[in-house]
């Protein structure tokens, strides 16, 4: 049980055990840009499709959207767009687990990659910040293949020489994991954060044996060499700009850095 | 033996005890009966065939006998050499790969490989692969670039191993590279569905200039149990996700996802592996050549505007509402 005086102002982080609760993309968004205010949101007009006439248990896969943009007042559980950190200009996307479990379909794929192709175009730098059960089932293959088009995308990316940060959120999963996020050239796990192949479900179903869910989180994968680094929330923002003014190509370093930096090799 | 197949298969050993009594001597109404017999057997076969369900092509895409990577290898390409290992941890056996001839245009082949029988599934892993199998096909892309070597890639798996050794060495990583490898090599790559194409794990494999697909083979979000395991929480509802997930061959082509549909002989691929190869090596032979002439750079752009295309979205600006891929299902299979 905790009492909202128990998290810090506006982290939601539990000051006793450190428990890291999941944030919805607003509060993401206050927590890592300067101005949260100034974040100017790309394709948001980019709506999923039913491809597949998709209809489970809990209902029509159009009512469930519905259901899900009404709860969350998001259109897609992704949110792309513009914004600052410590002053730079970044790409930003944030996945919104409130939403049909932040999954991926042709929507959030398209926003992604269109975002990835913005900050390419621009050599701006570009952090997703992923939350999210993987594919979106009810997509079939369509949402397979975002997995493609994503990394794909990022590997222009990187190719362009922009720097890309992912920071991987509770929970990082499946069709997600194993596609643009796992390629980002740092990855930072926020503490407690469950990141993994094999949803839980998946593996119950298929191998009839429990998952161990203990194991899989942004420590453990770290201590594999899966990722660079478990960075508590209060220094996200300070640590990802720090990344971003010493990987950042010339062009998108702040003048007066660049000034700096030349003067240092001179003298 | 699948349910579909027991009818046709008491026909099939009928002719077959009668061919073995009869011979060119035998009464000219015996070979006539015959004859009859076997005119049946293919119009049954026919039928059954252009009926099946999503949930049988599930079936048949992982029947027992069905052809595997190293059956297609070993009838289409001459003088092939395996390539093992990934030089970082160890030799998947659920990935196979090398290099040789496919009618005379040198190849690299990779492909997942299932086995048969108990032994031999533990030890390939039933097709599921593990990191080290991803990033022994990621050296081998690599090395069909350095060479200028287009690479031809066969996927059948039902899905990329889900244990925890795998998630220790890193399955997600080996995945997502393997994409962004394929992504940008700048060579012909040509891929092709043959049995399961489980989810990620075979889209790690599947990132190429052409798509093809045996017409019974199935390419899959994820698996129907696994699928099922997630919508209804219960792997025992895969029948009803095979039927949800449009997951087979002709669905996949009305939505553009793949470029084409390879035929198999009556009654599946497993009745004839021979006519199989020819059918697939000659697909793979037309798609090579018409990826020959083009520039290694503009595959790489070509490449990612063909995956840059696959979606279903819609923009929901008023005057100009895009429908990419909306309702490729067929009006009947509305509803499930």
């Amino acid at each position: 049980m905790h009492y909202r005086p128990e998290f810090e102002a506006g982290l939601h982080v539990c000051t006793r055990c450190d428990y890291h609760d999941r944030l919805t993309v607003g509060q993401r968004l206050d927590l890592l840009l300067d101005d949260a205010g100034s974040f100017r949101e790309l394709a948001a007009d980019v709506l999923t499709s039913d491809p597949l006439k998709f209809s489970r248990p809990s209902g029509r896969y159009p009512d469930r959207v519905a259901k899900a943009q009404e709860s969350t007042g998001r259109s897609e559980a992704v949110v792309c767009g513009v914004g600052h950190i410590q002053g730079h200009e970044v790409a930003v996307g944030v996945m919104e687990f409130g939403f049909i479990a932040g999954s991926m379909g042709g929507a959030a794929g398209e926003r992604i990659a269109r975002l990835f192709e913005l900050a390419h175009e621009r050599r701006i730098p570009l952090l997703m910040v992923t939350s999210s059960g993987g594919a979106r089932q009810d997509e079939g293959v369509f949402a397979l293949m975002q997995m493609a088009k994503t990394t794909a995308a990022a590997a222009r990316l990187a190719d362009a020489g922009v720097p890309y940060i992912a920071l991987m959120a509770d929970p990082t999963l499946a069709g997600v994991t194993a596609s643009f996020a796992a390629v980002a050239d740092v990855i930072i796990g926020e503490p407690g954060a469950t990141i993994r192949f094999a949803g839980s479900r998946v593996v119950q179903g298929t191998l009839s044996r429990r998952a161990q869910a203990d194991d899989h989180t942004a420590e453990w994968v770290l201590r594999r060499g899966m990722i660079d680094a478990v960075v508590p929330r209060r220094d996200q923002r300070r640590t990802i700009g720090r990344l971003i003014e010493l990987l950042a190509p010339a062009r998108v370093t702040r003048r007066a850095e660049i000034g700096d930096t030349a003067q240092t090799r001179l003298g | 033996m699948l349910d579909f197949e027991r009818d046709l298969d008491e026909l099939r050993s009928r002719i077959a005890e009668l061919e073995a009594e009869s011979d060119l001597d035998s009464a000219s109404d015996v070979l006539r009966q015959l004859e009859l017999m076997q005119l049946e057997l293919e119009a049954r076969t026919a039928d059954v065939f252009s009926r099946l369900t999503p949930w049988q092509r599930v079936q048949l895409a992982r029947h027992r006998d069905r052809p595997h990577t190293l059956d297609f290898i070993e009838r289409m390409i001459d003088g092939f050499v395996e390539l093992h290992g990934d030089r970082r941890h160890g030799d998947d056996m659920a990935v196979v790969g090398g290099v040789g001839s496919l009618q005379g245009r040198r190849v690299v082949i990779v492909g997942h490989q299932k086995g048969r029988g108990t032994r031999q599934n533990v030890e390939r892993n039933f097709g599921m692969a593990h990191p080290e199998g991803y990033r022994k096909a990621i050296r081998l892309f690599q090395l069909a670039a350095r060479f200028g070597l287009p690479v031809i890639t066969l996927l059948d798996t039902p899905g990329a191993g889900p244990a925890l050794e795998d998630e220790e060495r890193g399955q997600s990583w080996a995945i997502a590279e393997s994409m962004a490898v394929m992504a940008r090599l700048e060579t012909p790559i040509v891929v092709a569905v043959i049995g399961e194409g489980g989810s990620g794990g075979a889209l790690a494999m599947g990132v190429g200039d052409r798509i093809l697909m045996l017409e019974h083979a199935i390419y899959s979000v994820a698996s129907p149990e696994a699928a099922a395991a997630i919508i209804w929480r219960d792997s025992k509802f895969a029948e009803r996700a095979a039927e949800a997930l449009g997951l087979t061959s002709d669905v996949l082509y009305a939505a553009d996802l793949i470029d084409r549909i390879v035929p198999e002989p009556p009654g599946g691929a497993h009745r004839d592996y021979d006519a199989t190869a020819e059918n697939l090596a000659a697909a793979l032979v037309d798609a090579l050549e018409e990826l020959q002439a083009v520039p290694p750079a503009d595959l790489v752009t070509e490449r990612y505007a063909k995956f840059r295309a696959m979606s279903a979205h819609m923009e929901s600006s008023p005057d100009d509402a895009v429908v990419d891929g909306s309702s490729v299902v067929p009006e009947d299979r509305h509803g499930l």
